[in-house]
């Protein structure tokens, strides 16, 4: 019988959660609930009595000193007029259920099937307004959930809901053969209809291949239809997809520069650009014999060394399209997906140190009427944000650095890029850690999560823009804590020797990793009868393609197994003996012994035909706007410290641990007061070393409506220059002190494949990628910062119906760097009276994509550029001050300029700054919001300045001093244009995102 | 002279074993982090030790109410021997031994009956729920030890200050005996405070708004002790979030956190009593 156990507040005990909701239904929705009485309904589906049923009420689920408990009947409380229910959909991770039968397990000393879904856990709210159908369904699908992945009742009192969300499946079907042997047409429609995102090209080519005499004698021999299964071409669909094989970036490229008449032919931007700069740089590393690059692009992560015991594993993701459709699932199952990489790179088994978060969004207040499928920027903000939280917080990973931007063409498709660098010893035993060796006969072991129809098509819908219909597959929710048992346990394992390597099922499940694997062995034969699933009836392929989330696939030596088997039993972590590698070149998946997939891997990995793409540069003509030129610039810096693109983050900030395991050093918000914001996050490696990381961030996709090249260069550059300003040092092939830097690329850019029709301005897209990817190029190379590892997103469009989002061309570079001892790394805040303030670098007039002409609503054309002989001489100047130990605060300037660097350096730390500015050449805007790139501002000690001024010559010039007095005053040739009290501008700073 | 040995309790989504362990090392102690299914099979002992550690963390995720369904486990979990694992945590407090938790380890002490356990019962008195802002909040704050406390955890503390990182730490006392009791046993052993060392309710300083601005607990031995922020965060100096400024004021520093004092302490009150 199912018994369902209601779960109330006591007279007296604080509602908060009701009082959010309240409060967010007013301030969002302008809706008037009326107090709101929060209660939480567990729906059990085991055979109890009620006496143990009873028991598991009172002593498993209710807190004595906070709640009442119902049993099998629904509180209908007097004074309130309306309810909701929020249930999980069928087949919805609910980890509060799974908790509470491992605790009904403990307490009752039960053997229970505690893995599958028994217990269901919903929310019943009772609201104590008479509200419509219509408003409860909006506080029901904007506050409390998502219908994607929620099931909602809501209505009048009495409330008599019982839901019970049992996934039930008809008998599946086995296997389905299709016949390729149709015209073009009928290929096409076969890969719509199935979700396979594959082109005619592609098509073709499976179809040939399966036409191959070879082929076709070998499948007879070994008994199998000559016709394709549906888990071959779900298999290869996946296999080629723009997410698993980066066709874009590997694509035979013509680009014709329209102005100059220049004509590239590019044989894979990957291969040219990235993969190229890095082999250079490995290759000065190498001749000068001091190569800590240990592996690039090859595994899930790329890995450096960091001293003579360890390594570092540093990858960055996104997971754009399904935090669009369900905001805080796609947050949470990216950060968790990403985590799961450095986790397996190699042998596996890093320990996580840190994770960063860098977010793009449409601006909170945004207006236009949502399309059908959009979610408002503020929904998608806040449902990233607290996926962030619960990813990184009950993972126990420090969330130590990111940013946030705001652009309406960010309104569609957010951008969600989720970091994780962690740490593995030089050496597990005598092997290095980052070796993966497959070996024929090793055995595959899945381990984790059970396998549901979780994210059928991820990897293909990914690769495809989001349309009104967009399957709800694609939606899922990760898990922290049976990812958390996973990797403690993988990490035990790997100490122990005990697993040969490892990778993650991510996009394509076991398709995917076990794909990749076995083009090490060269083979490998799958028994999918065998893989645990969360319930029953699924189709063959729908398991071998499920991204079902927290699941590993280990590669294990015969012997190992007995000892592993153990390990696994004592840490409740689930794992299975799937299949074996072999070496006979082919992927041979079966269930209860039946091929349902037959396929050779050099085809597998190989045969998608090469794309060919076009790229057209043509020079837009942009100016510089005339603005008035008597603006009152006190409020004019307000504005801009309370704009989305520069207000505080703290809000956020607050509600990330990132300080969990107690070696963030430089967190992001510092001074006395805890406010003043940093540039690159500092950790130390050890409790009992003081070597460490400096961690960075550089984005700035709005100097790419000007020149895609310069906004490339400039987010390199933004990259550096937070590390240096934070203390660190560049590296340098020839000093074998010098520290390494590790770094990703993660492009996310719009489709920019041309179509006359669907897509015309493909090639200047395309023409864009290009640049930015000659930035990263030039700036690479010219620094020897070389990328690692990275990753390209290239279909960031929102449609429907003719309406099209598309996000700006956009590329992050995260960065990590060696810190040779963390106790002389440099915050940002002023820190004495009488310090004297410098401007290190020129301002140059550089207006172009300012968040001051933003203000203003235009964009202008003087973007600002890089000139990396000028970078290079002043990082060096900056290392040479800090090895002096002149600096006493550094801050780079960014967002804002020169003014709003200042005003940061003074929040919370109880000082004034007197800044005097003298100029003859520059307009008082431009000196004031210029954005010009590799300048920072610097405080010193008075008694430094010699010191200071010999090393910096007229790379640095004085702007004045900090003060007691606590106001920001700037004067331009004895014009006073700034007087403001600095908790004035603190105020402006701080109120934008507050209650977001 | 013998060990101090400190065990520091790990696995079920337990995430800050790591600088537990290097808080009890540097205070110099040996510590072991161990899963507790290992303890529940027996194959490591709690009398080996003289210190029992529950660091913080996020045990099944906060489910059903943070550190509700670990207490859940070790209150009713049995032993191979058929004892209940609770009874073995009965005898070693009943051996004068100490028991620390933080953040997470606080909450389960506390719904685990363990802490305050001011009617010797052993059964939940209080509870650790939702912070007042039903946020989770990472940020710095000042504790004020309570002169009444003669826990010898804080020996030698007035005010510290420490990292909170929770959303679950207002304390709730429901019960006015069970309150009057902690206030006069001085149970209430730290208190949110300002710099200066008065005990707030205003927030942030409170960051939760516990009652009695409650920042942890003891029993009324002293030896078991729970709290919600974070010493072990606060192993070393530059752990605190102005440390380039309070550099730069006094060059010649410590390079020691004020966090590690509570470790120190008692690693050092066991190593004295040993001596006796």
């Amino acid at each position: 019988m199912i018994n369902r156990i209601q779960i109330l507040y006591k007279d007296g005990i604080p509602d908060t959660r009701g009082r959010k909701i309240a409060r967010e239904a007013q301030n969002f929705l302008g809706i008037e609930t009326g107090k709101i009485k929060s209660t939480k309904i567990y729906i059990i589906n085991y055979d109890l009595t009620l006496d143990q049923v009873n028991q598991l009420a009172e002593n498993g689920l209710c807190d004595k000193v906070l709640h009442n408990i119902m049993l099998n009947e629904l509180l209908q409380p007097a004074g309130f007029y309306s309810f909701i229910l929020a249930a999980k959909l069928p087949g919805v991770t609910d980890d509060e259920g799974i908790s509470a039968q491992n605790t009904l397990s403990d307490l009752l000393g039960l053997t229970l099937d505690i893995r599958t879904q028994h217990i269901f856990s919903q929310e019943l709210l009772y609201l104590e307004k008479n509200l419509s159908s219509s408003e409860l369904q909006k506080i029901a699908e904007t506050l409390l959930g998502n219908k994607l992945i929620n099931h909602f009742e809501y209505g009048l009192l009495p409330v008599e809901a019982l839901y019970l969300p049992e996934v039930k499946i008809l008998q599946a079907k086995f296997r389905e053969t299709i016949d390729l042997d149709v015209d073009d047409e009928a290929l096409l429609e076969i890969s719509r209809s199935r979700l396979l995102s594959l082109n005619l090209a592609e098509m073709q080519a499976i179809r040939d291949y399966f036409q191959q005499p070879e082929v076709r004698i070998n499948r007879r021999h070994r008994g199998i239809n000559r016709k394709v299964t549906d888990c071959e071409l779900e298999v290869l669909a996946q296999t080629w997809s723009e997410h698993c094989k980066h066709k874009e970036f590997g694509a035979l490229i013509h680009y014709e520069n329209e102005q100059t008449g220049e004509v590239l032919e590019i044989d894979s931007l990957f291969q040219t650009y990235i993969k190229g700069s890095t082999e250079i740089i490995s290759r000065r590393l190498e001749a000068a014999g001091n190569n800590w690059l240990k592996l690039v692009f090859t595994d899930n992560a790329g890995v450096v060394q960091v001293n003579k015991e360890q390594v570092l594993v540093w990858k960055v993701e996104t997971h754009n399209s399904p935090s669009a459709i369900d905001p805080y699932g796609g947050a949470i199952t990216g950060i968790l997906g990403n985590n799961r990489d450095p986790l397996a790179t190699g042998i596996g088994g890093a320990q996580l140190l840190f994770n960063t978060n860098v977010l793009c969004f449409g601006p909170p207040d945004y207006k236009k009427e949502l399309l059908p499928g959009q979610l408002h920027p503020r929904r998608i903000f806040s449902g990233v944000r607290e996926g962030i939280e619960d990813g990184g917080n009950k993972s126990g990973i420090p969330t130590v650095n990111g940013s946030i931007i705001f652009d309406e063409r960010y309104s569609g498709k957010p951008l969600v890029y989720c970091g994780t660098g962690g740490l593995m010893p030089l050496k597990y035993g005598n092997r290095p850690s980052w070796e993966k060796k497959i070996d024929a006969g090793d055995l595959i072991f899945m381990a984790g999560g059970r396998v549901g129809k979780d994210g059928i098509h991820g990897a293909t819908f990914s690769s495809a823009e989001i349309d009104e219909n967009s399957p709800q597959s694609a939606v899922q929710i990760g898990s922290p804590i049976t990812q958390k048992l996973l990797s403690d346990f993988m990490q035990e394992a790997v100490g122990k020797n005990l697993i040969k390597c490892s990778t993650d099922n991510g996009a394509g499940g076991l398709s995917s990793s076990i794909g990749e694997l076995a083009q090490i062995s060269g083979g490998a034969i799958i028994n999918l009868e065998k893989v645990p699933l969360k319930y029953a009836n699924l189709e063959p392929w729908e398991i071998y393609i499920s991204e079902s989330q927290e699941r590993m696939t280990f590669v294990i030596e015969g012997s190992k197994v007995k000892e592993l088997r153990k390990l696994a039993e004592r840490r409740d972590v689930e794992l299975t003996e799937v299949g074996v590698f072999t070496s006979d070149g082919y992927i041979d998946v079966r269930y209860d012994d039946k091929c349902v997939a037959w396929l050779n891997i050099e085809f597998l990995h190989n045969g998608y035909p090469r794309k060919k793409m076009e790229a057209a540069w043509q020079k837009q003509y942009l100016r510089e706007p005339e603005l008035i030129n008597d603006e009152d610039y006190n409020v004019t810096l307000k504005r801009l410290l309370a704009s989305w693109n520069i207000c505080s983050r703290e809000s956020v900030i607050r509600q990330y641990d990132h300080e969990v395991k107690g070696k963030t050093i430089i967190k992001p918000l510092m001074g006395r007061q805890g406010k003043t914001p940093q540039d690159a996050a500092v950790m130390r490696l050890d409790h009992e070393s003081w070597q460490g990381i400096a961690i960075s961030n550089g984005i700035c996709p709005k100097y790419g409506d000007i020149d895609a090249y310069q906004m490339s260069a400039g987010a390199f550059d933004e990259g550096i220059r937070q590390i240096i300003s934070a203390g660190g040092r560049l590296p340098d092939p020839d000093d074998k002190t010098a520290p390494f830097w590790s770094v990703n690329d993660n492009f996310c850019v719009p489709d920019s494949s041309y179509d006359e029709i669907s897509n015309p301005d493909g090639k200047l897209k395309l023409a864009k990628l290009v640049q930015m990817n000659q930035a990263l190029y030039d700036m690479s190379t010219w620094y020897n910062i070389p990328m690692t590892s990275g990753k390209d997103s290239m279909k960031n469009d929102f449609k429907a119906g003719d309406i099209k989002i598309s996000v700006p061309p956009t590329i992050l570079y995260s960065m990590v760097a060696g810190i040779d001892d963390i106790r002389n790394t440099i915050t940002s805040d002023f820190k004495q009276a009488g310090n004297l303030i410098y401007l290190v670098g020129k301002t140059r007039n550089e207006l172009g994509g300012s968040e001051y002409y933003r203000l203003y609503g235009e964009i202008g054309a003087n973007v600002p550029r890089v000139f990396r002989e000028t970078g290079l001489r002043i990082y060096k100047k900056m290392m040479a001050a800090n090895v002096a130990k002149l600096i006493v605060s550094s801050h780079d300037i960014s967002d804002g300029g020169l003014a709003v660097c200042v005003a940061e350096c003074l929040f919370g730390t109880g000082f004034g700054a007197d800044i005097r500015l003298s100029e003859d050449k520059l307009s008082k805007a431009a000196l004031l919001f210029s954005e010009t790139h590799s300048r920072f501002v610097v405080s010193i000690k008075t008694e430094s300045r010699e010191e200071f001024r010999k090393v910096f010559g007229s790379d640095a010039s004085l702007l004045g001093e900090v003060t007691t007095e606590e106001y920001l005053k700037i004067s331009v040739n004895n014009e006073q244009l700034i007087t403001t009290a600095v908790e004035e501008l603190l105020t402006s700073w701080s109120s934008s995102l507050q209650e977001i | 002279m013998k060990d101090v040995k400190a065990l520091v309790v790990t696995g079920f989504g337990i995430n800050c074993e790591v600088e537990m362990q290097a808080a009890f090392r540097i205070a110099g102690a040996k510590a072991d982090i161990v899963h507790l299914n290992d303890i529940f099979v027996g194959a490591v002992k709690l009398a080996d030790f003289d210190i029992l550690s529950f660091p913080g963390g996020f045990s099944f995720g906060d489910d059903l109410g943070s550190g509700k369904v670990l207490a859940n486990k070790m209150k009713y979990k049995k032993m191979p021997d058929g004892r209940l694992f609770y009874d073995e945590l009965k005898s070693f407090i009943n051996a004068g031994k100490f028991i620390i938790g933080i953040c997470n380890g606080f909450q389960f002490l506390v719904k685990m009956g363990l802490l305050p356990n001011t009617a010797g019962s052993f059964e939940q008195e209080v509870t650790l729920t939702s912070n007042d802002s039903y946020q989770y909040e990472d940020r710095w704050v000042y504790c004020k030890v309570n002169p009444q406390s003669s826990s010898p955890f804080l020996t030698g503390i007035d005010v510290i200050a420490l990292p909170v990182r929770h959303g679950e730490g207002k304390l709730i006392i429901n019960d006015k005996i069970t309150g009057k009791m902690i206030i006069e046993l001085g149970l209430n052993c730290l208190s949110y405070c300002d710099e200066e060392g008065n005990i707030t309710p205003q927030y942030p300083l409170n960051p939760n708004g516990s009652d009695l601005n409650c920042a942890g607990l003891t029993d009324s031995t002293g030896r078991v002790f729970g709290m919600m922020p974070h010493p072990e965060a606060f192993l070393a100096f530059y752990n605190h979030p102005d440390w380039t400024r309070k550099k730069l004021e006094d060059p010649n520093h410590i390079e020691t956190g004020e966090g590690l004092k509570i470790f120190a302490n008692i690693v050092n009150f066991v190593k004295k009593r040993e001596l006796k």
